[in-house]
This record gives C-alpha cells, structure tokens and sequence, in this order.
C-alpha cells in the first residue's frame, strides 16, 4: 500500500544515529499563527515561536489560558498548519505536505491525548484503540491484535469490550492513552491530560505518561496545572504568543 | 482505508439511529415503490389494450367515412353495399372484404331479454376477424342474399338468454321479428370497451331491413400480410376518394392503433413515473437533511477522526457510503414493497399491473444515485471541517 511506503520516510529519518545526528521531534522556527475573528478583527495567537523538542524528552508547554500554548500544541500536532514560520515534524518540513499527508504524518508520528478523552461513545475499547490502524489500512484481525496489546500495556487488558459509558473517567483516559500508543508514535501530545479526573486517577495517568517516556516516546503535555508541568522534566512557558521561559 | 471498513462503519452509524435511518429511508420506500407500482400499472394497461387490439385478427384495416381522430365530428355515412362490392373489385380477393352494420338492440327468449350489439355482417367475416365459433355455423352467402333471418350469438347472450341449454335451432325475437341461432361464438371479450361477447351477428342484408336504411358503418378489409397493409390502405381510400369526390374516408389498420394507443399510454406510464420520481426526489431531499443533521452532530467525531489520520477523502467516503446505504436499502425495500403492491393490485383489481425489470433496475439506480447526489453536500461539508474546530466543539 502506497501509504506504508511513503510513510517510511520520516520513521527512518528519525532513528537516531541513522544519519549521524539524530533528528528532533519537533524543530519550531519563527512560527506564527494569526486568526481573523467573526468581526474582521486579526487575532495573532503566536508572535513568532522558534522551539527543538528532541526525541524521547519529556517537556510541558504552560502558560495561562489564551496564552498560545493550545495554538502551538495544535501546530505541532499538524491539526492546524502556520502562518508564517518553518515547522518540521520528525524531520518533515510540513508546509511541503498537502492534506493528506499531513493526515498521513500526525496517523504515524504523533499520539494525542486530550483532556475530554474524545472517545467514541457506543464504540468498545477496543475498537476506539483500533480506530487509527483504520486509517493506516491495516488489516482486522491485526488491528485487534495491537490495540488488546495496547490496552495491556495501560492495565486494562480486563477491560477490552466496555464502552466508555462503562469506564470511569480513569479508565477512558487511558483507553485514550493506549490509542494514541497504538500506532507506535514518536511523539505523544497530551493536552491537559489530567484536567478531568480526580488527583488519584490523574496521578496513574501521569505515572503512565512517565513510563511511556521512559520507553522511549517523548511526551509532550500543555497545562496550566503547575504540579502536573513538574513532573516533566523540561518546562516551556507561553506567554501572549511567545515563549517567555524555556527551562 | 478499505471499502468495507467504510461500510462497516457506515453501518454502525446507521444501527445507532435505527428510528431516524428507518423515517429518512421511508421517504425514498415510497419513492421506489410508487415508481415500480406505477410503471406496473402503466405498461400492464398498455399490454392489456395491444393484446385486445391484436386479438381482433390479423392484418386488419378498418374503412369508414369521415376523419377518425379524437375531435373528429361523427359522420353520417353514405356508403351502401354497392360500395363494398366496388371496395372488393379493388382488392381483388372479395373474400378478403367483409362489412358492419351496427344498431343496439334487446334481444328476447320467452321472458328472459338481454340488450345486445347487432351487428350485421356476412360470410366473409371469419376470413377477415379472429372470431372462432364455439357450436353451429358461420353465415352463408345464401343467409345474405335471401334475407335470411338467422344470428349467431356472443357467448355472453347466448349464456344469459339460454344458459346451459344449446341455443342451435332455438328462436330469439329482435324488435318483434323472429329469428333461429345458427352459431355461438367462442368467449373472446372486448375491445376498446366493447364487449365482443355481447354481440349479435346476423346477415347484414337482414340488419338493413331491420333497420330501415341501407346504409353500412364500415368496410374491414383483410391483408395477406403485414407488408400488404399500407399498400392495401392506400389503393382502398384512393379507390373511395375516387368514386366520392370531396368526401373523406379513413382506414385505419392495427398498426397505426397500436402505435397512437401506445404512444399515449407510454406517455402515461412516463407521466406516473415522473410523478412518482418527484416522491423520491423529495426522499432524497430528506436524506440530504439528516445527513447534515449527522454531520453537525458528529463534528467532534469527524475531528477526532481527523486528529488520528483519517484524511479528507476517508471522511468524505464514511458519509457517502452512509447517504447511498439509506437511499439503497430504501430502494430495496421499496422494490420488494413495490414488486408485492403491483401483484396484489393485479390479484385483488381489475386494473392490470406488469413489472417490468426496467423500472426496478432504474428505480434502483435512481435511489442509489439520489444518495450520492443527495450525500455529496454533507458529506464534503464533513470532510472539510477543521479538525480544532471540530475537537473544540461541545
């Protein structure tokens, strides 16, 4: 299948070593975002964000909301593209893709986690982790193979029919979770990852993220939540469009 | 992703709003099925009048004075059997030439009296119509040239005036004068409304006097084969034309019946079902409708699909197949519906109903390219949401 060939490229691009210097996750230049409200009136969400995030680092983007921080984890997530700015993703240039590959890259590349779960209702765990092989044309029985294993992985093996109605709001966020792993990303973005659940259940889920750091995926979480963005060990904070603090 | 991920998914989505996919699917049921049911009607009308119009006999033309046509004033004729004997020098085999005379008239047994058609005709009549005997004799040259006063009975008067009792020899009484049954004719039923089982043949000599005038209605004339009709036609009226000038006579043959009645009832049948087409334009009005519904309603779902891979195309295709999966389960549905309603109209009415594969394979056509035509606006609508937008929205 054409996809799984010209998907190749960027995985390859990213082993580290393969080509001398490894290449980052995420590589920011100038990027700006500016948005023209309902009124005519021009919004610029991100005056100009240059940022490295390599592979494997565990970073958090913080900042008040209206920040920016939402706006940039868009643009690294490849959901939105830049005003203006050079944004490589695992080493591709994404202003050189056109919509599909954009949709190609963020299948392959990235795993989103989101603060509401976005999972699918009347859907079982299973086939909500299953959803993105869909779209990499991989075949049933396979996809039902790697998304148990993915639900394994976040200790939810015993959990593979339920629906999310059936779960507490833990629980789905980890469905979530082994969703975004299924695919084998490099990247995790995690928005607010915790921003719905109780300190327990927000506390497995970080403890997660820490150990699916620790394998290897870099982890990329945007919060507001100061306790949360401790526990990364790279804190980038965004204020009115620009990074202020890069620590 | 694969087709039948797509249609898996497409339904699922359906499954999940049973009551809503049923409703937006009845309105393309009683689409299809009004057009199958109609076009049924219209071409089982259509077979039912040719397959009268052929029963009369073979190779048939029908002359009579004036213009025939619809509008046409009714015009008293003038021809007489002089001129059927003129008609038969023109076409050369007199067998071949036969005569109407018609008047309605009550015919009696005892108490029993049945209204029927009394046509006078003579003995070439058998050689130009379809018209098999069931008991007795045809007429003779003799029955027409001596006035004799003889009938032979449609089997419906001949049921109603003698019932299980053979009428061969037995009297019936026609405006006061007496006549003995010769024959019955098979049951054969009707043409243009009439009924051919209610008529009474007698020698057009007889019918004259019976009458009062010696006058005949028309003059049919039997081709030798399809090829001869319209040279046949033509010598015949240009014969007539000839004798009587400045008088028109037409002739008309099966073919040209055939062809107007089934210009006008083809006309019909596409009239029905560009009636019933609008129904199911409506239905798919509809499916258009609830598709933009399921859009607006799926917008996080359509961005999260986004946000995992799924590209403009995939959404574009999920919607789709969603739309023509209702239009062609509709469509479906409202075959069989339609198939069964033509039957039981057929089983249970009078009215004649044929389905013709024609109109199912179109109406299956039509309902499944209503749910492209109808899903391709919601659909794109789908596929062109901004995936933050759509993951924004609550």
């Amino acid at each position: 299948m054409s996809r799984d060939e010209r998907a190749g490229g960027p995985a390859t691009a990213a082993t580290p070593g393969a080509t001398g210097a490894p290449v980052p996750a995420f590589e920011a230049i100038s990027l700006t975002r500016s948005y023209r409200l309902d009124g005519g009136v021009l919004v610029d969400a991100l005056r100009g964000v240059s940022l490295r995030i390599g592979q494997g680092e565990f970073a958090a983007i913080v900042g008040p909301s209206g920040s920016g921080k939402s706006t940039l984890m868009h643009l690294l997530g490849c959901l939105d593209r830049p005003t203006s700015g050079t944004l490589r993703v695992n080493g591709v240039d994404v202003a050189t893709l056109d919509d599909a590959g954009l949709a190609d890259l963020r299948n392959r590349t990235i795993g989103f986690v989101f603060q509401s779960f976005h999972l699918l209702a009347r859907t079982s765990a299973l086939d909500n982790v299953a959803l993105p092989l869909v779209y990499r044309g991989v075949s049933r029985a396979e996809r039902r193979e790697r998304a148990r294993a993915a639900l394994e992985a976040v200790g939810l093996g015993h959990r593979l029919t339920h629906r999310p109605s059936q779960m507490s709001g833990g629980e789905q966020q980890r469905v979530a979770i082994a969703r975004a792993l299924v695919g084998d990303p490099r990247v995790l973005l995690a928005d607010e990852p915790t921003g719905n659940l109780d300190t327990r259940n927000g506390e497995e889920v970080m403890g997660l993220l820490e150990r699916l750091n620790a394998g290897g995926v870099a982890v990329v979480l945007v919060t507001h939540d100061a306790e949360v963005a401790a526990r990364a060990r790279r804190q980038i904070r965004v204020r009115d469009g620009r990074i202020e603090r890069d620590t | 992703m694969r087709t039948a991920e797509a249609l898996r998914m497409a339904v699922e989505a359906l499954r999940v709003n049973r009551l809503r996919s049923m409703l937006t699917m009845l309105g393309v049921i009683i689409g299809v099925l009004s057009v199958v049911i109609l076009v049924a009607i219209g071409t089982g009308a259509k077979n039912a009048v040719e397959k009268e119009i052929a029963g009369l006999g073979s190779n048939i033309i029908l002359v009579v004075p004036g213009q025939v046509g619809l509008g046409a004033a009714p015009t008293q004729s003038r021809l007489d059997l002089a001129d059927v004997a003129y008609v038969r020098r023109v076409v050369g085999d007199p067998s071949k030439v036969t005569v109407a005379v018609n008047s309605g008239e009550p015919v009696r047994v005892g108490r029993v009296e049945v209204f029927a058609t009394l046509t006078g005709t003579d003995e070439n009549m058998p050689h130009v119509f379809d018209r098999p005997l069931r008991r007795g004799r045809y007429l003779t040259e003799t029955d027409v040239d001596t006035r004799r006063r003889v009938v032979i009975l449609g089997s419906e008067v001949a049921a109603k005036l003698f019932g299980d009792v053979d009428p061969i020899g037995r009297q019936v009484t026609i405006a006061g004068v007496r006549f003995r049954v010769i024959g019955v004719y098979e049951t054969v039923g009707s043409t243009f409304g009439v009924a051919r089982d209610q008529e009474v043949h007698l020698p057009v000599t007889t019918a004259q006097r019976l009458i009062g005038l010696p006058r005949i209605n028309g003059i049919a004339v039997g081709a030798s084969g399809p090829d001869e009709i319209e040279p046949l036609r033509r010598r015949v009226v240009a014969a007539l034309d000839a004798r009587y000038p400045g008088e028109t006579f037409s002739a008309v043959t099966q073919t040209q019946l055939l062809g107007t009645i089934g210009t006008v009832l083809g006309m019909l049948t596409g009239v029905l079902a560009a009636i019933a087409g609008i129904s199911l334009l409506v239905g798919g009005v509809g499916v258009s409708n609830i598709m933009l519904v399921s859009v607006r309603e799926r917008t996080k779902e359509i961005g999260l699909r986004k946000a995992l891979g799924a590209r403009g195309r995939d959404i574009l295709g999920q919607f789709l197949i969603e739309a023509v999966l209702l239009t062609t389960i509709g469509g479906v549905i409202g075959i069989l519906t339609g198939v069964g309603g033509a039957l039981l109209i057929q089983a249970v009415s009078p009215v004649p109903a044929s389905i013709t594969w024609w109109s199912i394979v179109l109406a299956f056509g039509v309902s499944a390219a209503v749910g492209v035509f109808f899903g391709v606006a919601p659909a794109r609508r789908a596929a062109r949401l901004d995936p933050v937008v759509a993951l924004r929205t609550d």
